[in-house]
């Protein structure tokens, strides 16, 4: 009876069947528990799933090339999820169209002040190259995050999970600083929510008000496109020695 | 419409978005070319289809779950996390508040100077 359960995991587990019912599995595990503790940005659903992911690959002594090859299917939808993000932006255009000199230059100034910021403190401190370059496009929602480190020369997992912790970082963090800045305007707290912590941000501006909600969209798509055109430009003047 | 031509109109200019960037050269993600697209589209054919809002409305609330198969691949990486975790810990809290300030302060400065002039 043990060979034969044991036989059965051997066969399972090289399949990609079971890699990607796992990863469903940890998501739905994950979004249960963080809903359990109060739904905190902190123990966000992704960052408690990839946890239990990585314990039980750990654990059965699977590597990440396996896992793969069932969790692609997921992994594939990030590509349609980016291009997807055309439909808020469109959505928000007449506002875009009325604050856009105002918005752009702030967009521009967000997205080089977090960019340079974590690169400049990551040096200082001594973080290695792909490290650095993996820091670089933390602050833009993922997809887009993790197909400019791959161009950069970064690792996109680690992009990642630095995307994710930036997110949570940024929700946290957002509402003392609108009360030490005396910001009352929600748009422009919504904006630098989306832009600063993408997803993550909007989700909780949003909880600010519609107005907050809708300029994070924006902010979100902003710092993203702005980030994707302009970081593999500017990366040459970062210091990063490799 | 079904949802066929939703995922086919956004496939589609994920495809294109490839081919841009390929044949251009451009260091820019594919699919983020594939995005400029579809808002280009957009700006000429109108409020999108039902099909294609389905499908991104879809797409767009399970967000977080795509992120997770590379998530997962932080296992990969875990001796430069052992190396480098203080730096990239204290980059990651300065840099979010000081992206934060620096977002809000430019956008009311941006938007006073020019309620001042229109004013």
């Amino acid at each position: 009876m043990a060979d034969e359960i044991t036989s059965i995991w051997v066969y399972l587990a090289t399949s990609p069947l079971l890699w990607l019912t796992m990863t469903l599995a940890a998501f739905a595990l994950g979004s249960w528990l963080n809903h359990l503790l109060g739904g905190s940005p902190a123990l966000h659903p992704v960052l408690l799933s990839m946890g239990l992911l990585i314990a039980v690959l750990l654990l059965t002594g699977t590597d990440y090339d396996t896992y793969f090859e069932g969790a692609q299917f997921v992994h594939f939808m990030l590509g349609p999820a980016t291009v997807a993000l055309a439909i808020p932006l469109y959505d928000h255009r007449e506002q875009i169209l009325a604050w856009l000199g105002p918005l752009l230059v702030a967009g521009l100034a967000g997205t080089a002040v977090a960019a340079l910021s974590a690169v400049v403190v990551g040096a200082l401190l001594g973080a290695g190259p792909a490290t650095l370059l993996s820091m670089a496009p933390k602050s833009v929602t993922s997809p887009i995050a993790m197909g400019v480190a791959e161009k950069l020369g970064g690792l996109p997992s680690l992009t990642a999970a630095l995307v994710l912790m930036t997110g949570s970082l940024g929700c946290v963090m957002a509402p003392p600083l609108i009360r030490l800045l005396r910001i009352r305007d929600d748009a422009v707290k919504g904006f630098a929510m989306g832009l600063t912590a993408h997803g993550l941000g909007t989700a909780q501006a949003f909880s600010i008000s519609a107005t907050a909600g809708a300029f994070a969209g924006l902010g979100l798509s902003l710092a993203g496109l702005l980030t994707a055109f302009l970081l593999p430009l500017l990366v040459g003047f970062l210091p990063i020695q490799p | 419409m079904n949802l066929i031509h939703g995922m086919l109109g956004i496939l589609a200019c994920q495809l294109a978005g490839e081919a841009i960037v390929q044949l251009a050269g451009i260091p820019v993600p594919g699919p983020v070319i594939g995005l400029v697209l579809l808002f280009a589209f957009l700006l000429w054919y109108g409020e999108p289809p039902p099909a294609l809002r389905r499908v991104s409305d879809t797409l767009l609330d399970y967000l977080a779950l795509l992120f997770v198969p590379t998530g997962v691949g932080l296992m990969v990486h875990f001796p430069l996390i052992a190396r480098d975790w203080l730096a990239i810990g204290v980059a990651l809290v300065i840099s979010t508040a000081v992206t934060l300030a620096a977002t809000m302060l430019a956008l009311r400065a941006m938007l006073a100077l020019r309620s001042r002039r229109d004013g």
